[in-house]
């Protein structure tokens, strides 16, 4: 398996946890969007911390450069985890309207990230590091 | 490449794009209003003064003024493809297709040939100065995918367009004699089916999934459909340099491979829309929905003229057929994307020079009630203009007034998001000055 196929099947999970939450949440049924949003945001929180922890240190040491693509998409990830710690106020609050509006917003933030990645970070990833299976477990080990 | 030299902070600033969206809508009204000041025998037939006028306006002024903002904001992101000195390429481009646009428009609806002339110098300088850049970024781009090469397809599609265009200018304008009827089937087949139908399946490969959260687009299609359209194209275009009875059939079943292809771009873009992992409404979802009904509906048309020499021959066929394509599937499929894009351009600017709290989201920067009722204007929009095409008094005036009120409604939803935005900005500004104290 390649980072590029593990990833994006992880992108892929979250997409799913996503849109039952702001399905439910569209039918006003608050319960299960906390819920469905919960399991969301933890899936999305796990998925940073394996880029963040294995994937962006590993390529950077290969390319010897922090401030390429990967300072870019640490910015992307601090802007997602502004709009999840909003969403969850917004759930809180019980403002169904205002989540929808912010579920649109981090759905555009999150796809466009998540289409940078798979086309131009991770296969650059699948190229540049060597062991890339080991890379990937040491990904599946984050908690 | 070095990999650590490419940075994915690419986006040019927020006054790029936005001076093509905001221009754009002006020239709706404009068409508006030209459509209701032409007169019934000025819109009897594709042909007239008015027509080539009020076409060009829709085309030029609100099409390509959309899909080049569109472009130089997006390339970065879809195809990590920035383009260099973002802020001097929009001045090069904005402002000569605008004035040109105009110009040309004017000189077409008037008859003017010194119009014709200057709009035939602004229009090559702006579409050259876009298509440079776009064409540079792109074959720099270090994502390369069917999305990239269907773009660059495009570009080469808009190049014949362009100068297919200026050879008709310079014949109306009487600077030459030209073959006009041929060559302005070529510039129409090539603007339309060509840049127009190419950018947006390329663009749709991109972002059909990533708004809708539906399964991509097939390999197979995307690695051979947009190929398969410009080269359908440039058999149909030589097709009369063969002798009379292959030319025929030439043309023919490069007709029916070029009505396959859209086709099958449009069903497989509703099939994977049908089956979207995204639930809740979405107004850009509805204007596709609305822009491929339109395109099966012109291509079901088109094979009908294949078949009956009636439909081929009634004056109404080739302005139904524009109507179709133009305003039910470009024009629906653009202005969705503009509910994607205007918005989220504005939250991404803002969140970069604002405290989170003060951050408007989505769809406080466009409210979905308006978008729905811009929605409702365009839905009224395209079955009036068909029955004008059958009987032009009184619809003309209903299909006048509803394109109007099309271009009111995107306006107003426009206007309102950018006052948002400057809002947003002069409050960052004050606080800002506040720091500095």
């Amino acid at each position: 398996m390649t980072i590029t196929d593990y990833l994006s099947a992880d992108h892929q999970r979250c997409d799913t946890l996503f849109a039952d939450a702001e399905a439910a949440a569209g039918a006003n049924n608050l319960p299960a969007a906390q819920a469905g949003f919960t399991a969301f945001h933890q899936g999305m929180l796990h998925h940073l911390a394996m880029e963040e922890t294995v994937l962006f240190p590993a390529f950077e040491q290969a390319t010897g450069s922090s401030m390429g693509p990967t300072r870019m998409m640490r910015m992307e990830h601090e802007q997602m985890r502004e709009l999840f710690t909003q969403m969850d106020n917004a759930l809180a609050a019980g403002n169904a309207s205002s989540f929808a509006g912010l579920a649109e917003t981090l759905l555009i933030l999150m796809q466009q990230h998540n289409l940078k990645e798979e086309q131009i970070l991770y296969p650059m990833s699948d190229r540049a590091l060597a062991d890339t299976a080991r890379l990937i477990a040491q990904m599946q080990a984050v908690k | 490449m070095s990999m650590a030299a490419l940075s994915l902070e690419q986006a040019p600033p927020i006054s790029v794009p936005f001076r093509f969206f905001l221009s754009a809508p002006l020239f709706l009204l404009l068409a508006a209003t030209a459509w209701l000041l032409a007169g019934s025998d000025a819109l009897a037939s594709r042909w007239t003064p008015a027509m080539l006028g009020i076409t060009h306006l829709l085309t030029l002024g609100f099409m390509a003024m959309i899909m080049c903002g569109a472009m130089l904001q997006l390339l970065p992101v879809l195809a990590g493809a920035p383009v260099p000195h973002p802020r001097l390429v929009a001045w090069l481009i904005h402002l000569p297709l605008l004035g040109g646009t105009l110009l040309l428009a004017y000189g077409l609806y008037f008859y003017a040939a010194l119009p014709l002339k200057l709009a035939m110098l602004l229009l090559a300088f702006a579409l050259a100065a876009f298509l440079l850049a776009a064409i540079y970024s792109l074959a720099r781009a270090p994502a390369r995918n069917d999305s990239t090469r269907a773009m660059l397809l495009a570009l080469a599609a808009l190049t014949l367009t362009l100068g297919l265009g200026l050879l008709l200018a310079a014949g109306v304008a009487n600077l030459a004699t030209i073959p006009v009827l041929s060559l302005t089937a070529l510039h129409a087949a090539w603007g339309l089916l060509g840049w127009t139908a190419l950018l947006v399946a390329g663009v749709a490969y991109q972002v059909v999934p990533m708004f809708q959260l539906t399964p991509a687009y097939p390999r197979l299609a995307t690695r051979w459909l947009a190929a398969s359209l410009f080269v359908l194209l440039l058999l149909w275009s030589a097709h009369p340099l063969l002798p009379d009875d292959a030319a025929s059939l030439l043309a023919r079943l490069a007709g029916m491979g070029i009505a396959v292809c859209l086709g099958v771009f449009a069903i497989l873009t509703l099939h994977l829309q049908f089956k979207r992992k995204r639930r809740v409404a979405d107004v850009t979802r509805q204007f596709w929905q609305l822009g491929m009904a339109s395109l099966l509906a012109a291509i079901v048309l088109w094979l009908g003229a294949q078949a009956s020499t009636a439909i081929a021959a009634s004056a109404a066929f080739p302005l139904v057929l524009g109507m179709l394509f133009i305003l039910g599937f470009a024009l629906s499929v653009i202005i969705g994307m503009l509910y994607k894009i205007v918005p989220f351009l504005i939250w991404f600017h803002l969140q970069s020079i604002l405290p989170a709290k003060q951050v408007p989201h989505m769809k406080e920067i466009i409210a979905d009630s308006g978008a729905r009722w811009h929605l409702r204007a365009h839905l009224l929009c395209l079955p009036l203009f068909l029955l004008s095409t059958l009987w032009l008094q009184p619809w003309m005036y209903a299909a006048g007034a509803a394109l109007m009120l099309n271009g009111i409604l995107l306006l107003g939803n426009l206007y309102r998001a950018l006052r948002r935005y400057l809002r947003g900005a002069s409050l960052a500004a004050a606080s800002s000055a506040a720091g500095k104290q």
